[in-house]
């Protein structure tokens, strides 16, 4: 993976080290294939997601450098370790399961203190690192509780509280987030982001929520098919998507099939839509022919006239009709058309602002420009015209 | 889309996994209650099939005889035994069929034998593996051995064993035993058909109508879990027998026989069936019947299209159970059933009235034929049942309708006086001097230690195997099960285990009692020494109930979440440890209703152990059926009441122990 590559530079330039490396790592269950030749790295103190659909592998991964499903070939490190094999209370790690996995009997400071027993620390020193860690997660007078009298959040912190008590090395955690009702869901999201920060303890999650990702992430693993699509930071994922799949998976994006005509000497690469040709970014590798040409509907620029100081591409600027307008709270959703673009429909996101500003109407006319380092183009898929 | 194994997966050995020291502690457990399962289970069917199918015979050709003049010179020819009977026919063809411990003395071939004669004999062998004693002193092969005439009378021949089907063919061609089959299919059909009615129309009922005292009810239709199956066999001796109260309602047909043995199974399976209809009953959707009655679907109508599909497999469920109860037991038929053969109480008659230890086998495994039949529909009903109980449904609370609510109310009550009448009846029994020319009431038939059976000892004996039982059967039973559901990897043993778990449910008590004679008794066995002793009857009672406590246990542990043996190992907490802290304490109340079950079993069983107990260990089930079996009805009644007020006391602590501890251990639990 480019991304990948490039970091891994620019990390061995900073002195920044691996602290956990995958390497050619499969896994199969019979005859389906879970993971399929996986190989990356995760730098001390960072917070990696690993982001896909159900199905795609990410907890099978995650499961696998805990070594409670044991993959069927390659090897995991961990800081300078060979633990590929090692059974789980050999290895060094904390985990949060969305379950919360809470001992029911027990109450929370017997669950937090679970892990510190028989370690050769004495009473009072576990008392008092459980008064710290309850503190910490922001829960220090539940500690006589039992866990079914907490609010789910709650029990998610103490679970929290519970993996970093004995301070692992690596944190884990499994879709944590994923059982809890929106509201808190966010809330908590910003809670372990700073805890995590505070501690710098280098972590791993597992969620298919994006926005989860996108928001807590250092860096992103985009999973699909037990094969790892893409890594980069969020904006990298977000803003160049290397994959159609990631294009479409992360974010809203316009898909259109289009006509692609690679950069030519001084010549810019051209993507066509319908009769309309639109300089883009271009894809190294791409030959001229069918494509899909993508955009995010935040990217479609509105202008009042198709002429002025304003237009920085007037090559990628034209004027359609607004079939509809849906308001979505913070921003209005359109759809577009044009003589020019045939039959294709264009959505875009105009802020509210904007909407105002231009007295935009379902049925005007509206000029728009699409900014051509925004405009991505991907192979078409296979089968598809 | 589906990724295949075609997309370029490397080759080679799949990584191994480095074990734990968790890992190597839970396999040697995994191991250790396999072994366990193996010795007292797999390994004694294994002697008793293998006894089942071998015969044993003497082979004159085996061995041949020199004889010495008057002088002790020898000079004759050497003559084999079969030369010599040949000519003689002294001994018969039906005598060379034996068993096992079949000895044959060789002094009738030779018919001018005397012990006073100086003549001497040389024995020996004409193959290697002749055997024949002298005295106990055992020889083998083909050496000569010269002996003087008195100790010639001391040399015996041992048989040979051979393997086949004879015993079956001998089986099959005794009517007197091959009609048992036909018997035992026939009353285990008939109450299994009246018991499964009886019991829906009872469950329906408690479920569906709003009576009053739904809850005496239930307690009632319990109480025949609590006593021994052939207790209800003396009530109805008293009520219908040749002497009994209600003589007359027989209308000259006697009790004893299929009469008998089914009113009293329909006694003692009927608890059984109602636990399992009751069950399917209760999970049946309300939303169900809110839809047929805003289809105007009449209530007659409702009840075949909803209600009975929705049970079904509750019926057949209950059916497949309580006809491998009838079919299996042993006690009630042995009571009352006269002179009406029963498959299970031929095996008694083959083993302990004619001693012949192969025919027992062969009626055996006749036996698991059935057994095995009900057993795997059973299994196979049973994973139906639990997909339909996940589904997510609604509660059906039944309305008040005075007419039916009384209907049930009578019906009920029908059912509640049966049970209680015949419970009543065998306390009367027990009371009454002399039945019946004394009616005075005394406590004379309590004087166990007067009767044969053993006394109170007996009594005390069984409390202690059910005590025994319960706490060791407890233990091996849950952590085998926490063992097999939690070890990492290790599939083979486990799924090994697994199938050892689940096999004992398919074997009759007589069966594994009968198999454990051919395994323990062996004397070349070196657990022989567990042969007569109260350990042995432990180890049998808890085996023959293992598969119930093992699916308890296993549901149990289902319930907690998977996960957390993957906390504790990455806090670096031994298994045990949680083991301890939480999984026991969590499954507190499953624990408990293993121990209970287990007690309860043990104090009541009859067939599992009616083989294997001692002079020393004669337990109270035993006692009633020899009581019974030596004409002392009443003090067998009497105790068959102990069994009962013991299992009920018993049934009360647990109730108390398990509300005080669950106090303790599950506060948790409540908000």
């Amino acid at each position: 993976m480019r991304t990948e590559a490039a970091f891994e530079k620019s990390a061995e330039d900073g002195h920044e080290k691996a602290y956990l490396r995958i390497d050619n790592l499969w896994k199969n269950f019979g005859e389906f294939i879970a993971l399929k030749d996986i190989t990356m790295s995760v730098m001390e103190g960072e917070f990696i997601c690993f982001l896909g659909p159900s199905g795609c592998g990410k907890t099978t991964l995650l499961r696998a450098i805990a070594g409670l499903d044991l993959q069927a070939t390659g090897t995991i490190e961990q800081a300078g370790k060979d633990i590929s094999n090692l059974p789980p209370a050999e290895r060094d790690f904390g985990i949060v399961f969305q379950s919360y996995a809470l001992f029911p009997n027990l109450t929370i400071e017997k669950n937090v203190a679970f892990g510190l027993e028989n370690t050769g620390l004495a009473k009072p020193a576990i008392t008092a690192r459980v008064k710290e860690l309850l503190e910490l997660v922001g829960l220090p007078d539940q500690g006589k509780k039992y866990p079914a009298q907490l609010s789910g959040g709650q029990q998610q912190r103490i679970a929290l509280a519970r993996a970093i008590a004995t301070s692992p090395g690596l944190l884990l955690l499994d879709e944590p987030l994923s059982a809890l009702d929106a509201k808190v869901r966010v809330h908590l999201r910003h809670e372990v982001k700073e805890l995590q920060r505070k501690l710098g303890i280098t972590t791993v999650m597992v969620t298919h929520d994006q926005e989860e990702a996108l928001s807590m992430a250092d860096r992103i693993v985009v999973m699909n098919h037990g094969v790892i699509e893409q890594i980069g930071t969020p904006t990298d994922i977000y803003r160049e998507p290397e994959t159609l799949f990631v294009a479409d998976f992360i974010g809203e994006m316009n898909q259109i099939a289009a006509n692609y005509t690679p950069a030519d000497g001084e010549e810019k690469p051209i993507v066509t839509i319908g009769n309309k040709s639109f300089v883009c970014a271009g894809a190294a590798g791409l030959r001229a022919g069918p494509v899909i040409a993508a955009i995010r509907p935040e990217d479609i620029i509105p202008h009042r006239e198709d002429v002025g100081p304003l237009i920085t591409e007037p090559e990628n600027c034209l004027t359609l009709r607004i079939d509809e307008m849906e308001f979505l709270g913070s921003f209005w959703r359109t759809r577009l058309s044009g003589a020019e673009l045939g039959e294709v429909e264009l959505i875009a996101d105009f802020s509210i602002n904007a909407v105002r500003r231009l007295s935009m109407e379902t049925g005007k006319q509206q000029v728009i420009e699409i900014p051509s380092n925004r405009l991505k183009v991907f192979a078409a898929k296979k089968g598809a015209a | 889309m589906s990724v295949t194994m075609n997309s370029g997966m490397p080759k080679g050995k799949p990584l191994s996994l480095r074990m734990g020291r968790d890992d190597f502690l839970m396999r040697a457990f995994v191991l250790a209650i396999s072994l366990y399962l193996l010795l007292s289970l797999a390994f004694p069917l294994y002697a008793m099939l293998s006894k089942a199918f071998s015969t044993y015979r003497f082979d004159l050709s085996q061995i041949e005889f020199q004889v010495s003049d008057q002088a002790g010179a020898f000079s004759g020819d050497t003559v084999t035994a079969k030369t010599l009977n040949d000519k003689l026919k002294s001994i018969s063809g039906d005598d060379l069929a034996t068993s096992s411990d079949g000895r044959l003395s060789l002094v009738p071939l030779f018919p001018d034998f005397s012990f006073r004669s100086p003549v001497h004999y040389k024995i020996r062998g004409t193959t290697a593996e002749t055997v024949y004693l002298v005295g106990s002193e055992r020889h083998v092969g083909t050496d000569w051995l010269e002996v003087d005439s008195n100790t010639f009378r001391r040399v015996v021949l041992r048989p040979v064993q051979s393997i086949g089907f004879s015993n079956f063919t001998e089986y099959f061609s005794t009517p007197s035993l091959f009609e048992s089959i036909e018997n035992s299919i026939l009353i285990s059909l008939i109450s299994t058909v009246i018991t499964v009615s009886l019991a829906f129309a009872f469950a329906y009922a408690l479920n569906r109508s709003c009576m009053r005292f739904k809850g005496v009810f239930r307690l009632i239709a319990m109480a025949p879990i609590l006593v021994p199956s052939l207790l209800p066999g003396i009530a109805l001796v008293y009520l219908f027998g040749n002497q009994g109260m209600l003589k007359e309602v027989m209308m000259g047909e006697s009790i004893y026989g299929p009469y008998g043995i089914v009113i009293g199974s329909v006694f003692f399976t009927f608890p059984h069936a109602m636990i399992i209809i009751t069950t399917a009953l209760a999970i049946s959707d309300a939303r169900l019947y809110e839809a047929a009655v805003s289809l105007r679907a009449s209530a007659w109508k409702t009840f075949w299209t909803v209600t009975i599909p929705g049970a079904r497999y509750g019926l057949i469920s209950a059916a497949f159970v309580v006809f491998n109860l009838v079919i299996t037991d042993f006690g009630l038929p042995k009571v009352i059933g006269g002179q009406f053969n029963m498959l299970a109480v031929d095996i008694y008659k083959q083993v302990i009235g004619q001693q012949n230890f192969e025919m027992g086998a062969v009626v055996s495994v006749v036996l698991l034929m059935p057994a095995f039949i009900a057993f795997f529909v059973d299994r196979q009903v049973q994973k139906k049942q639990v997909a339909l109980l996940s589904a997510r449904s609604v509660v059906f609370d039944p309305k008040p309708n005075r007419k039916f609510d009384r209907l049930c109310f009578l019906y009920c009550s029908l059912i509640g006086i049966f049970i209680v009448g015949i419970l009543g009846v065998c306390q009367f029994a027990a009371l009454i001097k002399f039945w019946p020319y004394d009616l005075t009431l005394s406590l004379k038939n309590y004087n166990f230690d007067r009767m044969d059976g053993g006394g109170w000892g007996a009594y005390h004996n069984s409390i202690e195997l059910a005590a025994l039982t319960a706490i060791f059967g407890t233990l091996v039973i849950f952590i085998g099960a926490y063992m097999v559901d939690k070890t990492r990897g290790f599939r083979v043993g486990r799924t090994f285990f697994q199938l050892l778990a689940m096999l004992p449910m398919a074997i009759p008590g007589m069966v594994l009692g009968l198999a454990y004679i051919f395994f323990f008794n062996n004397p070349a066995n070196p657990l022989n020494f567990l042969y007569g002793t109260m350990a042995i009857l432990v180890i049998v009672t808890v085996t023959h109930f293992y598969t119930v406590s093992h699916l308890t246990a296993m549901t149990a542990l289902k319930q907690m979440d998977n996960e957390f043996e993957s906390v504790a190992a990455s806090l670096k907490q031994p298994f045990y440890k949680l083991f301890a802290r939480v999984t026991v304490p969590v499954c507190m109340p499953a624990i408990l209703d293993i121990g209970i079950y287990l007690f309860v079993n043990a104090m009541t069983t009859v067939s599992a152990v009616v083989f294997l107990y001692s002079t020393d260990t004669t337990l109270a089930s035993v006692a009633v059926l020899n009581m019974d079996d030596a004409g002392d009805i009443a003090p067998a009644a009497a105790m068959g009441m102990m069994i009962f007020y013991t299992n009920a006391l018993a049934r009360i602590i647990h109730l108390i122990i398990s509300k005080g501890i669950l106090k303790k251990t599950q506060a948790w639990r409540s908000r």
